[in-house]
């Protein structure tokens, strides 16, 4: 149950975070990225401010304990590889998040607030994870021979 | 469409991600990257579910009382519904793929300066550049 009530305090901080920097809202994000155009640089504040604000948090987190509170170790992302399912993948999440303007962590907090744009693009979003995950899936675990 | 420039609100909201990932690295011992926390929520759905639901209502909830706190948040989405919905479904495979997005890459994996989301966040910042450069200056939506 604490488990639980920190995680949900911890998403409400990552929520209101988001909500007013601005990265839950299209038109700042579509103009972050059109320099050509309307350019707004505000993101480039989002962006500094959160990985340093989290490079020093790592930091003082890894130097002071050796598990999570929770947990019984950090879970770090094991794969170090540059291939091209990286880079193909992260190509094709930057032709999506052009064409709407939200990305995933932006997209969730506005869920509450960002009416049927927000939703419509959510529900495609998870779509495809379910699609690209069942494609994977069947690409991984070729059909048993008879 | 214009947007006010905000430094001073596009920080503190940072620093708030900042916060929450460092948090949520302390207590659960896990990454705050939205494409993982949400996908082990969608089937095969992942046995730790609980926190992970614990934290996207938390991350819904939180801008609605905000804003019925009488907060601001400038909201504006100057996209069609067909193209909102062909964005989320390329953003879900691509994300699939790329095994994360903005917060997951972009700030977790930087701040630990990993090569491998060095490489994904450089990857798909460009793309979404030149997506926005072709979407509204050569097919001019």
């Amino acid at each position: 149950m604490q488990k639980l009530i920190s995680s949900g305090l911890i998403g409400a901080i990552f929520g209101l975070g988001i909500a007013i920097s601005g990265m839950a809202n299209p038109a700042k994000v579509l103009n972050f990225f059109d320099v050509a155009g309307t350019w707004d640089p505000s993101l480039i504040f989002v962006m500094g401010g959160a990985l340093i604000t989290t490079a020093l948090g790592y930091l003082l987190v890894f130097g002071a304990r050796k598990k999570p509170v929770f947990d019984a170790e950090f879970h770090l992302p094991g794969n170090k590889a540059i291939d091209s399912r990286l880079i193909a993948g992260s190509a094709t999440f930057g032709i999506g998040w052009g064409i709407a303007g939200f990305c995933p962590g932006g997209a969730i907090p506005a869920l509450g607030f960002g009416g049927v744009s927000v939703i419509a693009f959510t529900g495609a979003m998870v779509i495809g994870i379910v699609l690209a995950r069942s494609f994977d899936g069947l690409r991984l675990k070729p059909a048993k021979p008879f | 469409m214009e947007t006010e420039f905000t430094p001073w609100m596009s920080l503190a909201g940072g620093v708030l991600i900042g916060i929450s990932a460092t948090l949520l690295m302390a207590m659960n011992g896990r990454i705050a990257g939205m494409t993982g926390i949400l996908t082990g929520i969608i089937p095969p759905i992942s046995t730790d579910w609980p926190w992970r639901i614990a934290f996207l209502l938390g991350a819904v909830i939180a801008p609605v009382l905000f804003l019925a706190a009488g907060g601001a948040i400038p909201y504006a989405v100057p996209v069609s519904l067909p193209l909102l919905a062909l964005g989320g479904l390329i953003v879900g495979i691509g994300v699939y793929y790329g095994a994360g997005c903005t917060s997951g890459h972009g700030v977790c994996g930087m701040a630990r300066l990993s090569p491998r989301s060095i490489a994904a966040t450089v990857t798909f910042m460009i793309f979404t550049g030149l997506t926005v450069y072709v979407v509204r200056h050569i097919v001019g939506i």
